[in-house]
C-alpha cells in the first residue's frame, strides 16, 4: 500500500492522464521502471482474468446476464486498488502479456480472442457519455455523434464491420454497411482487433531484445505455456490402476488423443518421443506407478522391433527421467491441452498431438465414425474445430460418448477428462481428487521461484511459488 | 466518364504516376504446372516479353497467376523470412460444379452438361448482382475455368486491397449452402430474410422449374424426391411423436415457413470454395491459359451473353492451332494464346498491345475484343483515380 501511494508521486506525463480513464486502446506502452514482483503478478492477474473470460464465454452465451454477472466478478478482484492504480495494473499487465503472447500463430489468436471479448464486455459496461468520449479520445472516424445518439443508422465501408457483414446482421448496398446503433461497438471492436493484431506482430519483431534479459526471458515462457488450471502432476490414486485395465480404460475414459496415442503403440508396438511423453505423462498422471510404467512400455515395446536389452538401454531411461528419477529429477507434469495443442506438432509418424487440432477433418471424422459417433454428434465436433474450440470438440465428444448433456466442468486436460469420465461413469470413487485447494507443485520450474521469492509483502497476498496460481483455478 | 479522356497537356502530371507502377507486374507472382504436375511457383517477370519467351522455353501446362508482392517473387528466397509478402491481388471466386454433385443427377464430379451448366448460369447471376450492388464493385471479369467451372476476378482497386479477413468476409457473406455429406439440410433461413438473400432467391427463382423441376427431374423420380422429402426436418427425429409435432409446425407455417425457399437455395444457390477467395496469395487459372485436360482456353464469359454461353462451344488449343495454320502458312511462329495473360492487373504496355496480332484471325477473337473492353473500362478508371491524386498534389 505504502509502496504503491508513494510511487504515484514520481509518475507524471503522459501516463497519468491515461489512467484517468476506464477503458483504452492500448496505444502507448507504460513508460515507467516495473518492479519484478509487480512485472509477474500484474501478468499473473491479467492471465488468470483473461483465462476466466474465455471460460465463461464458452459455458455462456456472450449476451447472457449469467455471463455477464460472473465476468463481473471476475473484474472486481482488482477491488481495494484506486481506480489511477487499476488503470495502471491493466496498461502494464496489457502490455507483459502482449510480450508472452506474441510468440506464435496460435498463441497471438488466443490473446487477441480473450483482449477482444474482455474489451467488448467493458466497452459496453460504460455509460453513453463515456463512450463518446473515448471514440473522440482515440480518433475513430466514424461519425461518432449519430451513433451514440441514435438519429439514424450509421454509415461506414463494410471494411470497418467484418463481422457484420459476415453474418449478414446489417444491411450492406455500394460497399458501405448501414449500422444500427447497438451494434457499434462490432466496429469498435474490429478496430482494435486489427490495432491489437498488428502490434503483436510488432512486439514478436522486438522479442529477440527482451529474451536477451534473462530475468523475462523463463518468466516470459512460463506464462505462454502456462494455463490456469489443476496440477495433474500430483498422483493421490496412486497404483490404483492395474495395468490390465488400460485397454478397456482407453476405450471408456480417455481423451481422444490418449486413446490415439494407446492404439497407435498396441498396433507398431512403438511410439516415438512426442508420443511417449505425452502418452507417459498421462499414465503417470492417472495412477501409474514407475514400476507399473517400465512393465508397460517394455512388453509392448519388445513386441515389436525391439528387444529387452534395447529397451533397457535406449527407453528405461526416459521413462525413470519422467518421474524424475534421472537427469534433473524433475519430476514432469502431464500435458495440458494448451500445450498438446499448441508445443511440438506432431509430424510424419507421430501419433501425438491433439486429434482435434491436427488431424485433418476427414481423418477425425472417419476416426470419430469408428469410435460410433453419431452422425450429427460428427458434425457438431468439426463444426467447433472449424471454428478452432478444440478442447469445446473435446468436450462434445466427451458428453457424447460419455451421454451427458451438458458437462459441468470446462475441459483443459487430458488427465482432467479421464478423472470426469471416471466420475460419470461410477468408477471415479477412489480415483476422485479433492479439488480446490490449491497446491503446490512439485515441479519446481526454476524459471518463476526466484522471481516470486519474497512477493508475499504485496498487499494481494500473493502465494509464494508462480506455479500455484495457474493451481488455483 | 470525362475524367478518362486523354489529355495531352496532363502527360508531364501523370506520366511519374504511372511509372511508379512499374512495379507492379514485376512484382506478381505466376506459376507455371509443367509436365507430370511439375509446379513451379514464385516466378516473376520484368517485361512482357520476358513472359512471353519464358512461356514458349517451358511450355507449361498450365499457367496460374497469385499477388503482387513486396519484392520480386522470383527473389523470394533471398529476403528475410517474414518479410516477403503479398500486398494486394484481384478478389477471386471459384465455383465448381463437383461441388453440386448432391443436388444434380445428370453428371457427376468432373462431367458437366448443358442441363447442370444452368447451376453456373445461376451463380454468376447471383454473385455478379451483389458484388456489384451490395459491395460496390464494378470491375467484374467472369471467366470459363475450361473444365467444370467459372472464375471472377473483382478487379477493382478497393477490391485488390483488401485483407485476409475482410476476403473471408465477403465470401462467408455470399455462402448460404453450408455442411458436408453429414448435413443433409444445407440451408437453413431464419427471419427476417436478408436483402441479400431475397435479392438471391428472385434468381433462383427464374431458373428453378425449368431447370430443377424439368431438367433436373427432382420431383420426377423416386430417389430424387425421396431426397426433397428428406430435407424435412422431422426425417431427423427419431420419435413419431416429435415427427408428429414437426408436421403440425409446418402446418401452422411457424417453423417451416421458408421450406420451400431452402430447397430452392439448397439445389441451386453457388457453392463457393471459400478457401480460394481468402488468401491474398492464393493462386488462379490464367485467363486465356488451356485446360491441359479438355485443351479448352479459359475465356471470358460476356456477362451480356451469359445464358447462351456454352461452355462446349469454347475453342479449344487445336481448334487454334488449326486455325492459325489454315490461312498463311509458317509466317510467324505460333504464339500461344496465354501471351495475353499479363496484361491482367493493369499492366499493359501499349505499342505491344497494338500490334496485329494473330489471335484475330482464330475463334479467339471476340473473347479477346471482349477482354479488351474489360481492361478499358479498369484503365479508364485508373487514370481517372491518377489525375484525382495529381490534382490533389497539385493544391497542396
Amino acid at each position: 500500500m505504502e509502496f504503491s501511494r508513494r510511487r504515484k508521486k514520481f509518475i507524471g506525463g503522459p501516463q497519468t492522464e491515461l489512467y484517468g480513464q476506464t477503458l483504452q486502446f492500448y496505444g502507448q506502452p507504460p513508460l515507467e521502471n516495473v518492479s519484478l514482483i509487480e512485472f509477474e503478478t500484474f501478468a499473473v492477474e491479467r492471465l488468470k482474468l483473461l483465462k476466466a473470460v474465455e471460460n465463461l464465454g464458452v459455458r455462456h452465451l456472450k449476451t447472457s446476464e449469467d455471463y455477464e454477472k460472473k465476468l463481473q466478478q471476475e473484474l472486481r478482484s482488482s477491488i481495494g486498488l484506486s481506480d489511477y492504480d487499476k488503470q495502471r495494473k491493466d496498461h502494464i499487465s496489457h502490455f507483459i502479456l502482449r510480450l508472452a503472447y506474441c510468440q506464435t500463430e496460435d498463441l497471438r489468436r488466443w490473446f487477441i480472442q480473450q483482449e477482444v471479448d474482455l474489451f467488448r464486455f467493458r466497452f459496453n459496461l460504460l455509460l453513453p457519455k463515456q463512450k463518446l468520449e473515448f471514440l473522440h479520445r482515440n480518433n475513430l472516424k466514424y461519425d461518432t455523434v449519430r451513433i451514440i445518439e441514435g438519429i439514424s443508422p450509421s454509415q461506414v465501408p463494410f471494411q470497418d464491420a467484418l463481422d457484420l457483414v459476415r453474418t449478414r446482421k446489417v444491411y450492406l448496398r455500394g460497399g458501405y454497411v448501414y449500422i444500427p446503433h447497438q451494434d457499434i461497438v462490432t466496429i469498435i471492436l474490429n478496430d482494435f482487433r486489427t490495432r491489437l493484431s498488428k502490434a503483436l506482430a510488432l512486439a514478436a519483431r522486438s522479442l529477440p531484445a527482451v529474451h536477451s534479459d534473462e530475468r523475462l526471458q523463463p518468466l516470459l515462457n512460463h506464462l505462454s505455456h502456462a494455463y490456469v488450471g489443476q496440477d495433474y502432476s500430483i498422483q493421490k490414486n496412486v497404483g490404483k490402476i492395474s495395468l490390465e485395465q488400460i485397454d478397456s480404460l482407453s476405450a471408456k475414459s480417455f481423451p481422444l488423443c490418449m486413446r490415439q496415442l494407446h492404439q497407435a503403440l498396441r498396433e507398431n508396438h512403438h511410439l516415438r518421443h512426442g508420443g511417449r511423453m505425452q502418452y507417459g505423462l498421462f499414465l503417470k498422471g492417472i495412477g501409474l506407478t514407475l514400476e507399473q510404467a517400465l512393465q508397460f512400455w517394455r512388453l509392448e515395446f519388445i513386441r515389436g522391433k525391439v528387444d529387452a536389452d534395447k529397451f533397457d538401454k535406449a527407453y528405461a531411461y526416459s521413462i525413470r527421467h519422467m518421474f524424475g528419477k534421472e537427469g534433473k529429477r524433475t519430476d514432469y507434469t502431464p500435458y495440458s491441452c494448451m500445450k498438446v495443442i499448441l508445443t511440438n506438432l506432431p509430424g510424419q509418424g507421430d501419433h501425438h498431438g491433439c486429434p482435434f487440432r491436427h488431424s485433418d477433418p476427414e481423418l477425425l471424422k472417419q476416426k470419430l465414425q469408428v469410435y460410433k459417433v453419431s452422425p450429427s454428434g460428427i458434425s457438431q465436433i468439426l463444426e467447433l474445430v472449424k471454428g478452432m474450440h478444440y478442447q469445446l470438440a473435446c468436450q462434445k465428444y466427451f458428453e457424447l460418448t460419455h451421454n451427458v448433456e451438458d458437462s459441468n466442468f470446462s475441459l483443459n486436460h487430458p488427465n482432467q477428462y479421464f478423472v470426469e469420465s471416471q466420475k460419470v461413469l461410477g468408477g471415479g470413487k477412489d480415483m476422485k481428487r479433492e479439488v480446490g485447494t490449491p497446491q503446490r507443485s512439485k515441479e519446481k520450474s526454476a524459471t518463476a521461484k526466484d522471481v516470486t521469492a519474497n512477493a508475499s509483502q504485496d498487499t494481494e497476498g500473493i502465494p509464494e511459488d508462480l506455479d500455484s496460481y495457474f493451481l488455483d483455478a | 466518364m470525362p475524367s478518362s479522356i486523354y489529355d495531352p497537356a496532363s502527360l508531364p502530371d501523370i506520366l511519374p504516376l504511372y511509372y511508379l507502377q512499374k512495379n507492379y507486374f514485376q512484382n506478381r507472382e505466376f506459376s507455371f504446372t509443367l509436365k507430370d504436375d511439375i509446379y513451379v511457383r514464385y516466378q516473376s517477370f520484368s517485361t512482357q516479353s520476358e513472359l512471353e519467351k519464358e512461356i514458349q522455353k517451358m511450355n507449361p501446362y498450365k499457367i496460374d497467376i497469385g499477388a503482387v508482392y513486396n519484392y520480386r517473387p522470383s527473389q523470394h528466397n533471398t529476403v528475410k523470412s517474414g518479410s516477403f509478402q503479398a500486398l494486394e491481388k484481384e478478389l477471386v471466386f471459384d465455383i465448381d460444379m463437383t461441388d453440386y454433385d448432391d443436388v444434380r443427377s445428370c453428371c457427376s464430379a468432373a462431367d458437366i452438361c448443358p442441363k447442370c451448366w444452368t447451376l453456373m448460369t445461376i451463380a454468376v447471376r447471383i454473385l455478379d448482382r451483389s458484388l456489384r450492388e451490395d459491395f460496390g464493385f464494378q470491375h467484374l471479369l467472369w471467366v470459363y475455368s475450361g473444365r467444370r467451372g467459372v472464375h471472377c476476378w473483382v478487379c477493382d482497386e478497393a477490391a485488390r486491397k483488401l485483407s485476409v479477413a475482410a476476403r473471408s468476409a465477403v465470401a462467408e457473406y455470399l455462402s448460404l449452402v453450408k455442411g458436408g455429406d453429414d448435413v443433409m439440410k444445407k440451408v437453413v433461413l431464419t427471419d427476417p430474410l436478408h436483402p441479400f438473400i431475397t435479392e438471391s432467391l428472385s434468381v433462383v427463382e427464374q431458373y428453378f422449374t425449368q431447370y430443377a423441376l424439368q431438367d433436373q427431374e427432382i420431383l420426377s423420380r423416386k430417389e430424387s424426391m425421396d431426397k426433397v422429402l428428406a430435407l424435412q426436418d422431422f426425417q431427423n427425429e427419431r420419435k413419431p411423436e416429435n415427427r408428429w409435432r414437426h408436421v403440425k409446425d409446418r402446418a401452422s407455417a411457424k417453423k417451416g415457413q421458408h421450406f420451400e425457399k431452402e430447397i430452392m437455395l439448397q439445389y441451386c444457390y453457388p457453392r463457393l470454395d471459400v478457401n480460394v477467395s481468402k488468401g491474398v496469395n492464393h493462386l488462379l487459372k490464367s485467363p486465356f491459359s488451356v485446360h491441359p485436360k479438355t485443351g479448352r482456353i479459359s475465356v471470358p464469359i460476356d456477362f451480356e451473353e451469359l445464358d447462351s454461353f456454352d461452355p462446349f462451344a469454347v475453342p479449344t488449343i487445336s481448334l487454334i492451332c488449326e486455325e492459325l495454320d489454315r490461312p498463311r502458312l509458317g509466317e510467324e511462329e505460333l504464339e500461344d494464346s496465354s501471351s495475353q495473360v499479363d496484361s491482367q492487373g493493369g499492366q499493359g504496355d501499349v505499342t505491344e498491345r497494338r500490334r496485329t496480332r494473330d489471335y484475330k484471325r482464330t475463334s479467339l477473337a471476340k473473347y479477346v475484343k471482349y477482354f479488351d473492353q474489360f481492361l478499358d473500362g479498369l484503365s479508364a478508371s485508373w487514370k481517372g483515380e491518377l489525375l484525382r491524386k495529381s490534382d490533389l498534389e497539385k493544391d497542396f
